[in-house]
């Protein structure tokens, strides 16, 4: 625990949870209720002042020992002191998170990336569409358990035929 | 009668711009809706690209995924290969000889300048400067030649290693590239002279695409367009690696954050890096480039596998798949200073000989969420100085 995640968990007891267990620094596990609440306190709170969104992204947590699957990872920086702090935030297939593009816009591609390969929704996002996948793809291939060699999305490719003889 | 007469007010265009057009020097497309010459809105489709890097990492060792990071910025491959070292560096625990580290340096600021003269010319091209493009191309031949010396290739470098450096530094390399050094800043000053002052340039990127300070936080903005925006933020001084701390250099800072600025930052980046490069080759320490063999994490000299059968045996316990060290059970952040901003890798390990997860901070993806808004209202002529000035790389953008 730093100093950082220490403020955290004792402003928000209820929603601290205990994440797979690795080696990390200035990291802290939330549960993905109240994730608005948290980040808009790391952002915002004189003591704290995490103002910068670094990177959204998310991790498929299957073969980890992990409170529920998908963790959604928000890696924000402090300016002024020029340190990261990463934010977990875990849900499970089934549940819904709060977008956080309103707080930041550069949230709005980035979770439209973490909806488009691992599934995750956001709640009052804008516009939650597949990003870089076609529109029409089905599955979230950053998952775990979506094998390497896709799921014969190749074999279905139409194959053009000469219909005509050579002369 | 006829057309004349009929009335042609509030009817809107969709125009479709690229995936295939000149101007988006890749594959991206835009789809605008235009009301005559001013652009009411713009939706940016992306994805064309996309080759699904980040899940083919979970299935390759960490110094096999170092050839699939050239082809994230080809304009920059050795800027990847860097970062990407270095997260994978900071994820085992390990920090490599002072002359690796001053190489680094080294190549990251000469891929810098390559890269801000394509960044450049390529944006001046799309405006109707072709001279600039073609000075910038010159120079960059003369660059990728000596990349080519060092690394064996020009595009897919891959230089690094987890715990140094594919090789030394050819014997005479560091004074070719003195002599390079000694003879680059006129192309910039050449450059300067056909743009700063030339009024088409000048009338086509004034108060362009304007990012104020507050955009920059709210999108996430880094490297040049941050900087020219006021923001003064950049990594090698801010979080510095790579021993960046050694090196005197200054951080450019725009004022009103139009193309017209990025352009200067830009330009006055690529001087400050041929300083950089200058006294990495006047401190350049003698010594090794890779950690100690020993860590049995880097591969042992060629004499020695070749010669000895502790080198053989040593060679194969670092590639054989169920051997090697394996990294502890973690999750790390890196960022570097890409020539196109924040490039980070974020690493999680379960210990074994692949990552489980790798994510790649691609700077020109956040960097390009700010361009719808950009476009809002603005001209369609703007279209191609804004792209140009973003400097969107596809590779990067769709990974």
């Amino acid at each position: 625990m730093s100093e950082f995640t220490e403020k955290i968990a004792a402003k928000f007891p209820d929603e601290i949870l205990e994440g797979p267990e690795m080696e990390s620094e200035n990291a802290i596990s939330v549960k993905s209720d109240k994730i608005l609440a948290v980040l808009e306190y790391c952002r915002s709170d004189a003591g704290m002042k995490f103002e910068f969104l670094t990177d959204l992204t998310a991790v498929d947590f299957l073969e980890f020992d992990s409170p529920k699957r998908i963790a959604v990872i928000y890696i924000l920086r402090n300016m002024k002191n020029m340190q990261n702090l990463i934010v977990r935030a875990f849900l499970s297939d089934d549940e819904e998170i709060d977008t956080a593009s309103d707080i930041w816009h550069s949230a709005e591609w980035l979770e439209r990336e973490v909806w488009d390969l691992f599934g995750v929704k956001f709640k009052g996002h804008p516009n939650l569409k597949r990003i870089l996948m076609p529109d029409d793809y089905e599955g979230h291939p950053l998952r775990k358990d979506y094998p390497l060699k896709g799921r014969g999305e190749r074999d279905s490719f139409k194959i053009i035929q000469r219909d005509r003889e050579r002369y | 009668m006829g057309r004349v007469e009929k009335d042609l007010q509030g009817e809107t265009l969709e125009l479709s711009f690229g995936p295939q057009h000149p101007a988006t020097h890749g594959t991206l497309q835009i789809v605008m809706e235009l009301d005559g010459e001013v652009v009411l809105n713009v939706e940016p489709h992306i994805g064309f690209l996309h080759t699904g890097f980040e899940k083919l990492a979970e299935h390759m060792s960490y110094n096999q995924f170092v050839t699939v990071t050239d082809r994230m910025n080809y304009l920059s491959p050795l800027s990847n290969n860097i970062g990407f070292s270095l997260a994978a560096e900071k994820l085992f625990g390990i920090e490599i000889p002072m002359r690796g580290q001053y190489i680094r340096v080294l190549m990251a600021e000469l891929s810098r300048i390559g890269d801000h003269l394509v960044a450049v010319g390529t944006a001046a091209m799309d405006l109707g400067a072709m001279t600039v493009f073609l000075y910038g191309f010159r120079e960059r031949e003369k660059l990728y030649d000596l990349f080519e010396w060092a690394t064996g290739a020009r595009l897919t470098t891959s230089y690094t290693r987890v715990g140094g450096l594919m090789a030394d530094l050819p014997e005479d390399f560091p004074d070719a590239v003195l002599k390079w050094a000694e003879q680059f800043p006129k192309t910039i000053d050449e450059i300067e002279k056909m743009l700063s002052h030339n009024r088409i340039f000048q009338d086509r990127t004034y108060d362009i695409g304007v990012i104020s300070k507050e955009d920059v936080l709210k999108y996430s903005l880094t490297g040049p367009v941050a900087r020219a925006s006021g923001i003064n933020y950049d990594l090698r001084k801010d979080m510095p690696y790579s021993s960046y701390e050694d090196f005197e250099f200054e951080v450019p800072i725009g004022e009103n954050g139009d193309a017209y600025d990025r352009y200067l930052v830009r330009m006055e980046e690529m001087r400050q890096s041929v300083g950089i490069v200058k006294q990495v080759l006047a401190n350049l320490p003698d010594g090794e480039v890779n950690i100690d063999p020993e860590s049995k994490l880097t591969l042992p000299g060629k004499d020695e596998v070749y010669t000895t059968i502790e080198g053989l045996i040593h060679h194969f316990e670092v590639t054989m798949e169920n051997k090697g060290i394996l990294p502890p059970v973690a999750e790390v952040y890196m960022g570097t200073e890409s020539p196109n901003g924040e490039l980070g890798f974020y690493i999680v390990s379960n210990g074994e000989r692949e990552p489980y997860r790798v994510r790649i901070r691609p700077p020109s993806f956040i960097n390009y969420t700010i361009f719808k808004k950009l476009m809002k209202g603005a001209m369609f002529s703007d279209v191609v100085s804004n792209l140009g000035s973003l400097n969107i790389i596809a590779g990067e953008l769709d990974r």
